[in-house]
């Protein structure tokens, strides 16, 4: 086994670890503790971005991501006091009834790629470099690009909006 | 076993499942929010190794689209639910039941 290999099993493996914690920590109920582990899931992302050779989208999913809307979580986390919202318990109702239904789901998609076996004859060839990407967004994906600018825009005074004093 | 396709899908659709999980059973809305950047990410994953292995870039265009329009969701989430605190002091979701019949 290859060096690729390997940091390929360890970081599938650390990802899923540290996602199970945000969603079903055995210790800690609190959205800081969930928080922290989900910094943890998108540097292990990171990690198997660059394993895909996608550098320049791992260097964004830490800087976007693991940076700036982590960051706005915690925020606001700080800002809503929470400090009674620790003791509520999971129902074991819902408990069971999402494990099933997630569980199911899960099979579905497993049985299905292993039906389609979409990796036959398939070979990582693809080499994502920084300058394809941008040619790529500035000549083909023009108008999305220029949508995506606009849709920021709306995000942007949309909150503005939200944030006032008093929503009308 | 060399790594191939196959192997990253998996891990996708584990993570999209454990997201999925997360909005199920959890019932605090900023949770239940990273549960959902979680399922985002999973995709995100599925579309890159789906690029690498197809020699495709159009793959990674859209994880470019995907993660600036998740960052401009979670803005306009977060700034929800300030406000929806301010008004009934919770993130719970059973406490927010204004569209029940």
């Amino acid at each position: 086994m290859v060096l690729p290999d390997i940091l390929f099993y360890v970081f599938a493996a650390l990802a899923v670890i540290f996602a199970f914690m945000v969603v079903a920590n055995p210790f800690s109920r609190s959205p800081v503790t969930s928080a922290m582990f989900l910094v943890l899931t998108m540097a292990c992302l990171a990690g198997l971005f660059t394993l895909l050779h996608a550098f320049f989208l791992a260097a964004v999913q830490i800087l976007v991501y693991a940076g700036a809307v982590m960051v706005l979580f915690l925020f606001v986390i700080m800002l809503l006091d929470l400090k009674e919202e620790q003791r509520r318990q999971i129902k074991s109702l819902g408990l069971v009834a999402g494990l099933v239904s997630v569980g199911s789901i899960l099979a579905i998609f497993i049985r299905s790629l292993l039906a389609a076996k979409p990796g036959e004859g398939a070979v990582a060839t693809m080499e994502g470099s920084t300058v394809e990407l941008g040619k790529l967004l500035f000549t083909k994906y023009l108008l999305p690009f220029e949508i995506v600018s606009v849709l920021l825009l709306v995000a942007m005074v949309g909150v503005v909006l939200l944030s006032k004093k008093d929503l009308k | 076993m060399n790594v191939g396709l196959e192997h990253y899908l998996v891990v996708s659709a584990v993570l999209f499942a454990l997201g999925l999980l997360g909005v199920i059973i959890r019932r605090n809305v900023l949770v239940i929010y990273m549960s959902l950047e979680l399922m985002l990410n999973a995709a995100n994953l599925a579309l890159v190794s789906f690029s690498r292995f197809n020699n495709n870039l159009d793959g990674q265009v859209m994880v470019f689209f995907i993660i600036t329009v998740a960052a401009a969701e979670v803005a306009v989430g977060l700034a929800l639910i300030v406000a929806l605190f301010r008004r009934r002091q919770t993130t719970h979701v059973e406490d927010l039941t204004t569209l029940k019949l």
